[in-house]
């Protein structure tokens, strides 16, 4: 038999894949320039409308009063110290949220039994809006990190959770099947085509479940605090330093989008054959 | 470039040892209570082994569960299933299944997609030889969504025959492709037969498919009737497509499933 012209084809196909791979590599820098018109023009139009008269300096602060707030802060120590622990309540709320999220989300995803008995409860705590845990914690915990930190991992497990244990619970029956039948069982199973098959729903939830550190570390530290972007916010509103305020928000939302692009370049690494 | 020197100059590729497959007094049933639905029912018969047997029938006709019960994917519910001697009792090493998709994992390359076949084990000598011979040597590296569904197939069978399988189980496996893809992977299918060995269960519903490739075709009658005809073709492999003697055998085999021709 010689080489069909449907291989032909598909040779055709893999050199074309390679082309628009390279294409796409040329494009992504015009992507990330297109990415960068709205904020630039949003930046022009802030600078208009704070030096135009529309808005008096402690109601919009021009961006430049924005910028000399940023070195205040950080001339007097203060502004990292806000990053740092923000950062640092995110990122210890996050791994225990998600870890947890991880295991017992597998566990209802991968044993109807194990369904059965947790799934009721945890739809129930689920029901509960996540703020309304603050009083609680803050009487079982202290007012120190504790509380913030498990608000988080409160805010960081639901998505986490849902998305894995359906992640798991919808994977491909047919898929399942062919590692059977080429003799996969257990544990194998599972590392071999249930985890895969699942990756994707799970990636979801993970960068679901960062997105949702970032709100509760805000409403933790808006609550009650000493330190924290969250802080910075609420304080800066109670002695009118808009300047401030709208550092704080520019923060989180440069910390939000960069943490959230290290979670999705793992996912793509991990992720190459989708 | 042809098939058959390839597979003549790999030295991994050894004649497997084809197994006998026998199913004594087999039913199965689906559900219970009133929704108890009986898809096989006292089925009896032995492929030899060695032998390409077709099992044809109407959809819903339960072929594809005896399939099943074969694999150790089913278990009957009453009546004994028996691969060389032992009976079936969970997933079988013996046994290699192709699917009616080529189920390819979407996340392992081509070659990796083979390797499962042997549980992971093998070599990759070993693997390069299985592809070639299914025509798909120089795609090893590639993934699932790179090829198309004719390739993917025959990838599936490369995964199903380097296990060494004393039985091939095929459950409507080239049903999905294009006409003309399914006339390739036919031929493909007897040239690796002859090479190998191995007994063949082919479920199909193509009365043509069943008579270029079988030495036997049972047909399944609608849920639960059990097998109504059994026919043996005697003409030897390769056959000839528009061999005209075959056309009685094959008004008859659609006679049964009530087209007339």
């Amino acid at each position: 038999m010689t080489v069909t012209a449907r291989e032909v084809e598909s040779t055709d196909r893999a050199t074309r894949d390679e082309v628009k791979q390279n294409r796409r590599r040329v494009s992504w820098a015009g992507a990330a320039l297109l990415g960068m018109i709205l904020p630039a023009s949003l930046l022009l139009l802030w600078q208009w409308f704070s030096t135009n008269g529309s808005y008096s300096a402690s109601q919009l602060p021009t961006p430049s009063a924005v910028a000399s707030a940023l070195l205040e802060l950080i001339e007097r120590g203060t502004y990292w110290t806000h990053v740092a622990i923000s950062v640092q309540r995110v990122l210890l709320g996050f791994a225990i949220g998600a870890s947890a999220g991880l295991i017992i989300g597998s566990l209802v995803g991968l044993s109807p039994r194990a369904s059965s008995l947790l799934s009721p409860t945890i739809q129930a705590i689920r029901a509960v809006p996540s703020l309304a845990w603050v009083p609680l914690l803050v009487l079982w915990m202290g007012i120190y990190e504790g509380p913030k930190v498990t608000l988080v991992a409160i805010g960081a497990f639901f998505p986490v959770f849902t998305t894995v244990a359906s992640g798991f619970m919808h994977t491909d029956r047919k898929l399942i099947e062919v590692g059977r039948a080429y003799g996969l069982s257990g544990i194998k199973l599972v590392t071999g085509i249930l985890l895969p098959a699942a990756a994707p729903t799970i990636f979801a939830g993970l960068r679901l479940g960062l997105a949702q550190s970032w709100l509760f570390v805000v409403a933790a530290e808006l609550i009650a605090s000493s330190k924290g972007l969250g802080f910075l916010l609420i304080d800066s509103q109670n002695t009118s330093r808009t300047d401030i305020l709208l550092l704080a928000i520019i923060s989180l939302a440069i910390l939000g989008k960069t943490t959230d692009l290290i979670l999705a370049t793992i996912e793509k690494r991990t992720l190459k054959w989708i | 470039m042809s098939l058959g020197t390839q597979i003549f100059s790999s030295d991994s590729i050894t004649q497997l040892a084809p197994a006998e497959v026998s199913l004594t007094d087999v039913s199965k049933a689906f559900g219970s209570g009133p929704d108890r639905v009986e898809v096989l029912h006292n089925i009896n018969v032995t492929a030899a082994p060695g032998e390409i047997l077709a099992i044809l029938g109407p959809s819903g006709c339960g072929k594809s569960t005896l399939l099943r019960l074969v694999a150790g994917l089913e278990t009957a519910t009453s009546g004994s299933v028996c691969v060389d001697g032992h009976l079936v009792t969970g997933i079988d090493a013996q046994c290699s299944v192709v699917f009616q998709e080529p189920r390819l994992l979407p996340w392992r390359t081509v070659a990796k997609n083979v390797q499962l076949g042997v549980r992971d084990s093998g070599t990759s000598g070993e693997i390069q030889a299985w592809l070639e011979l299914v025509g798909l040597g120089d795609f090893g590296g590639y993934l699932p969504k790179q090829i198309s569904g004719g390739m993917a197939q025959r990838a599936a069978l490369a995964r199903a025959l380097i296990g060494h399988p004393g039985v091939l189980l095929l459950d409507e496996p080239f049903a999905a492709l294009d006409a003309l893809t399914r006339m390739q992977m036919q031929d493909l299918l007897v040239e690796v037969k002859e090479r190998i060995g191995t007994t063949v269960l082919l479920v199909t519903h193509d009365v043509d498919e069943a008579l270029y490739l079988a030495d036997r075709i049972i047909v399944l009658g609608e849920r639960g009737q059990g097998i109504v005809e059994t026919i043996s073709i005697e003409s030897p492999r390769p056959r000839d497509r528009s061999d005209t003697s075959t056309i009685p055998l094959r008004r008859e085999l659609l006679r049964l499933f009530g087209v007339h021709v």
